[in-house]
């Protein structure tokens, strides 16, 4: 029973035994800060929920989401189908639970590909400067000409359909804010004396890039990868809306809305619950982006 | 000569540099379209020879498409069409990709037109009321409105929009851009239906044409308020937390004032470039909500491309949509040094 507000009293003081005591503290500060903001926590819940949800989809899930029965085609919402059926007598709740497999898949997948090169790209045009920074930043600027939708179309449309596609279509639209983020933050640490410290000392580019100039980019560009994650569900249900995400009889709930259309006067459920299911996650990235940037980036706050 | 002499060459290079810009994002734009261009897996000779035909007449058509030649000359050909305005044949409508562009732009320029205005006169005054009144039901009131418009996946939006209104209510037309009995007896300069109906006092077409645009322009008007409902808030709370609002405070000036005649006056600029930012990513929701209300639009034309896989209209559009983003980055640009003294 005394084990709990000691440990509260140990993290909430400020007479530090060690280093890792400090940052046990910061790191508690930190998360009061973000619970006691309700909707940034419901957020970080629907995220863990669905995640859950994905990992667990064989157990959730109360159909196999492939199996089909015309003769339960286009039922309405029952104790049975808690979601009904579709056109092929498959269950919508269990299409769905395996759908949000496809969606954080995606969503991974894409964020994990445009972190790196947003690194890359920005921390080197910021830190090198001069034509380097001209060259990227040109490229950069050329990429967000275009709108992200549209782009990620011409791009799925010249590799063909299908998920992998998708995610590199995607990723193709979405890295270029994340190198601007990257490069501003790197100018405003370019000259600061750690990093003429390293090198004076004779540190190398790709050190004083990795261990000085990424570290200290990084919490806003998780902010902005979070909030990312949001426009990257979107953008990857539009696709599947227009046939060119996740092909059929893959569950992906983009392109069961889409699939739903046809049927939308006799079952309007088809639609409905896989546009609600998008709607309430990428509303969960967009209170959790917020929330982080309230604690990471006070100045925005 | 002196200091006036110094801000005018001051201007020339700045007017240059962004020249440059401008003609490096060009480029750029005709090189990326290219390059996806030969990314696609399926062979542009079969699409013309269909599956009949003997190995000469194959030859012929691979050399008379210029696949023979290095990349660099495909590509200064392909440049030199496109500055020609072609941008080669549909393989679906068979008609000049060019000619489809420009019978089907006017209606998405319409569509785009009324959103962005609709959203800009919504979303501008509610950032700025939530700003003012913080932490009131307005501002929380704004802050929902923001947020699901940035989480709702709008063909969804549309879709549910056409399912109540339409078929439940019977409030809505079902889709296009007109009745049609109605279609055809206006053909204006513009192919801007609404407008060309009020030019020729065709009161009826203008109407039928009003309640068509009404639901897919108030979708992406809302799409578009939540982005800038959310930015100017932003901006507003920067410039009410400023010294110079403080003094005009001190000095006793009546909030009205304060907020329209000093705050405003220094965001404008800012709400220029959020307005247009805004518009490009309209035309995103626009390819999406054409598609579900079936507007005779660019947007319906590229997905109809893609799913035929109809690469020159595809890249067509797609080069049309990039220019557009440019030429409307360009013109803010220039308002902003009208509006700005800063930039004169």
């Amino acid at each position: 029973m005394t084990t709990v507000p000691k440990l509260r009293a140990w993290l909430l003081t400020e007479d530090f035994t060690s280093a890792r005591h400090a940052r046990a503290h910061q790191a508690y500060l930190s998360w009061l800060r973000f619970s006691s903001n309700p909707l940034a926590f419901g957020g970080l819940a629907v995220i863990v929920l669905l995640t859950l949800i994905a990992a667990l989809a064989p157990l959730v899930a109360t159909y196999d989401p492939f199996a089909q029965d015309f003769s339960r085609a286009l039922q309405a919402p029952s104790a049975a189908h808690w979601f009904g059926t579709d056109e092929l007598g498959r269950d919508v709740y269990s299409r769905l639970v395996w759908g949000a497999r496809t969606t954080l898949y995606i969503a991974i997948l894409v964020t994990v590909i445009v972190g790196p090169i947003g690194f890359v790209i920005g921390a080197t045009a910021g830190y090198l400067g001069g034509w380097v920074d001209t060259v990227l930043m040109r490229i950069t600027d050329i990429f967000l000409a275009f709108p992200s939708l549209v782009l990620a179309l011409a791009f799925s449309a010249a590799l063909g359909p299908g998920i992998e596609n998708a995610v590199i279509a995607i990723a193709l639209t979405i890295w270029p804010p994340v190198a601007r983020l990257v490069r501003a933050e790197t100018l405003t640490f370019r000259h600061s004396d750690f990093v003429v410290a390293a090198e004076l000392q004779g540190a190398s580019t790709p050190r004083i890039l990795f261990r000085y100039i990424v570290p200290l980019c990084a919490p806003s560009v998780i902010i902005r990868l979070t909030l990312n994650m949001a426009s990257i569900i979107l953008t990857a249900a539009g696709l599947g809306f227009l046939g060119l995400g996740a092909q059929p009889p893959m569950p992906e709930w983009g392109a069961m809305a889409a699939q739903g259309r046809q049927y939308l006067l006799d079952a309007w459920w088809l639609t409905a619950v896989p546009g609600i299911a998008i709607l309430i996650v990428s509303l969960a990235f967009n209170l959790l982006g917020d929330g982080l940037r309230d604690i990471l980036d006070p100045k925005h706050g | 000569m002196g200091a006036g002499g110094m801000a005018l060459a001051g201007a020339g290079r700045k007017l240059a540099t962004s020249i440059g810009v401008i003609a490096t994002t060009l480029f750029g734009l005709l090189a990326l379209t290219f390059i996806i261009g030969r990314m696609v897996p399926a062979d542009p000779v079969l699409a013309i020879l269909g599956d009949t035909f003997d190995q000469a007449a194959y030859d012929r058509v691979y050399q008379s498409l210029g696949l023979d030649r290095p990349l660099y000359v495909q590509f200064f050909q392909y440049v030199q069409n496109i500055v020609q305005l072609d941008f080669g044949q549909s393989n679906v409508t068979k008609n000049m990709v060019a000619s489809d562009l420009a019978r089907v732009f006017p209606a998405t320029l319409e569509l785009a037109i009324l959103a962005i205005f609709i959203g800009t006169v919504l979303g501008v005054p509610l950032g700025i009321v939530s700003a003012v009144r913080r932490g009131t039901w307005v501002d929380h009131l704004g802050r929902v409105v923001g947020l699901l418009g940035h989480s709702t996946p709008i063909f969804w939006l549309g879709t549910m929009v056409i399912l109540i209104f339409y078929a439940g209510l019977g409030w809505i037309p079902g889709g296009g851009r007109i009745d049609l009995y109605n279609d055809g007896l206006v053909d204006g300069p513009t192919g801007m239906l609404i407008l060309d109906a009020a030019l020729a006092g065709e009161w009826e077409v203008f109407a039928s044409a009003i309640h068509h645009i009404l639901a897919p322009a108030l979708l992406l008007g809302y799409a578009a308020m939540a982005y800038l409902s959310r930015m100017s808030r932003s901006f507003m709370l920067e410039q009410l937390g400023q010294e110079y609002i403080l003094t005009a405070r001190a000095k006793g000036l009546a909030q009205r004032p304060i907020v329209w005649k000093h705050a405003f006056r220094n965001i404008r600029v800012q709400l220029l470039t959020v307005v247009t930012l805004a518009f490009c990513g309209l035309l995103d929701g626009a390819v999406l909500i054409e598609t579900v209300f079936g507007w005779p639009g660019l947007g319906q034309y590229l997905t109809a491309a893609l799913f035929y896989a109809d690469m020159n209209a595809v890249l067509g559009s797609v080069l049309l949509i990039g220019l557009i983003s440019i030429v409307i980055n360009l013109l803010s640009d220039i308002v902003y040094r009208f509006v700005d003294p800063r930039t004169r």
